[in-house]
């Protein structure tokens, strides 16, 4: 970014002494966490390097098919691991990869639509990795919440199958809780935001010499956009989900 | 024609059965009072009855059709399960009297309401209580209103008076005993000998999930 302070490489070595606060710390306290603190910089370096090259391979490739697969790969990934959360759903990796896709889709589509950022892998990408990601987060609190409901609540459920209610007003509230619970953490830290903390965005804007009132428009769409994201696929994973524990008579299946 | 029929019926849960061989016709109009040590299979029974578990072997049928047959949330209508421990739900009573009529989308009938809550000598001003204040006798009795708002062809009672006074327990008797002459088919665990045998036409007796005896006593 023009008139950014750029860190040259002996800076970063200066500041690389500050790990070696940690070890002095984890040495003097006999934490046993130098080499678990070593092998981490040394990962995080290695990583970081790495996809510092992806990013400026991926960059230079402007065609919007690529952009396209490289999405749906991060949504694959992300729904691979909301899917682990949710060990007690059903089909649990088709209900996240639709859901989190189709939040992103939502939101991604109103970004470029309004022409707030261009369907170019330099923009789409890192802002899909931060809606993907909070997708995500949201969709494994939202299995958490929804399979303990499920066990926890099970005389209200079954009281009101023995009314003869359908399985959607028999576990409605379980599927609004949950919902809430996913969509929850995103609203409070946007209350929350710059009073509690300046968030990566913003401060990575400003570092990078972009002036504050630029920084937080950006921040602003994030938080629109997380938001958004947060709401779509919670909702319609909550709504997905809570059928795997019925089965076909509509009955609440046995869990231990 | 039975309205309800057991036809070696077994259900187990976990690798553990908890009915086997269980064959039984229920009468339409039958007042059937079951009754059984604890852990016999008797709850599991009256949940067969309403569909909510359906048997590992066997079949049920309902007026003469397997029970399958049927949607089971039209067929829940028909049959009205009471559980031993009523769980109301929401923060006030009148979300429970209003839900019956909302899952079959009509409006809530303040005037079949009302007569339910006078049936059980109870007042209307408990719809706008809220249900985390009332004893547990209120609860069986609302949760009971909340069954009979539409009137069912069958009434199945997991032992619902043993959390009810002696007078509470009358009234209940009373109202259970009233929609059988009605024509309402009565399937009712009790451990109250006494109760088992005053108002029953049939004593089902369950033992270690097998029936021990179906007794006509009237």
């Amino acid at each position: 970014m023009n008139g950014s302070n750029a860190i040259d490489i002996t800076s970063l070595l200066i500041a690389s002494s500050l790990v070696l606060v940690t070890l002095f710390f984890s040495y003097w306290q006999k934490l046993k966490l130098e080499k678990e603190t070593i092998i981490s910089v040394i990962r995080s370096i290695i990583q970081l390097i790495a996809v510092g090259y992806v990013l400026e391979y991926v960059f230079g490739f402007k065609s919007p098919v690529f952009t396209t697969l490289l999405l749906i790969f991060m949504i694959f990934n992300a729904a691979y691991n909301a899917a682990k959360r949710g060990k007690a759903i059903k089909n649990g990796l088709t209900i996240s990869f639709l859901s989190i896709a189709a939040g992103t889709v939502v939101t991604l589509a109103v970004l470029v639509f309004s022409k707030t950022i261009q369907y170019e892998p330099y923009q789409i990408i890192p802002v899909s990795g931060m809606i993907i990601s909070n997708a995500m987060v949201a969709l494994g609190l939202c299995y958490k919440q929804i399979a303990s409901d499920f066990k926890n609540k099970r005389e209200e459920v079954e009281t009101k199958l023995s009314l003869g209610a359908d399985i959607l007003p028999s576990s409605i509230e379980i599927i609004r809780d949950s919902i809430k619970t996913g969509m929850l953490p995103t609203i409070d830290s946007a209350k929350t935001l710059g009073i509690v903390s300046l968030p990566g965005m913003m401060t990575g804007l400003i570092l990078a010499g972009t002036s504050p009132m630029e920084a937080i428009k950006y921040q602003i769409m994030v938080t629109f956009m997380l938001l958004s994201t947060t709401s779509i696929s919670s909702f319609i994973a909550c709504y997905m989900s809570y059928r795997g524990f019925f089965n076909g008579r509509k009955q609440l299946i046995l869990t231990k | 024609m039975s309205l309800l029929e057991f036809q070696n019926v077994s259900f187990d849960n976990e690798g553990k059965t908890i009915l086997k061989n269980i064959s039984v016709s229920i009468k339409q109009g039958d007042f059937i009072s079951i009754v059984g040590p604890s852990g016999s299979g008797k709850s599991t029974f009256l949940k067969l009855c309403n569909n909510l578990i359906s048997p590992a072997a066997g079949s049920i049928m309902y007026k003469g059709k397997n029970i399958n047959e049927y949607n089971p949330t039209e067929l829940r209508k028909s049959i009205a399960y009471c559980f031993q421990t009523p769980c109301l739900f929401g923060d006030m009573v009148i979300e429970n009297i209003k839900f019956p009529f909302s899952i079959r989308n009509a409006k809530l009938d303040q005037n079949r309401a009302s007569e339910l809550f006078s049936l059980f000598h109870m007042s209307s001003d408990y719809l706008d209580k809220g249900v985390r204040n009332l004893s547990g006798g209120e609860k069986q009795r609302i949760a009971l209103i909340r069954n009979l708002l539409f009137k069912p062809e069958a009434l199945l009672l997991d032992e619902i008076t043993s959390a009810l006074d002696t007078d509470n327990t009358q009234i209940v008797e009373n109202v259970i005993a009233s929609l059988n002459k009605e024509g309402v088919t009565i399937l009712w665990i009790t451990h109250n000998r006494e109760q088992s045998r005053k108002y029953a036409n049939k004593l089902l007796t369950i033992e270690t999930g097998e029936i021990k005896s179906l007794e006509v006593i009237k």
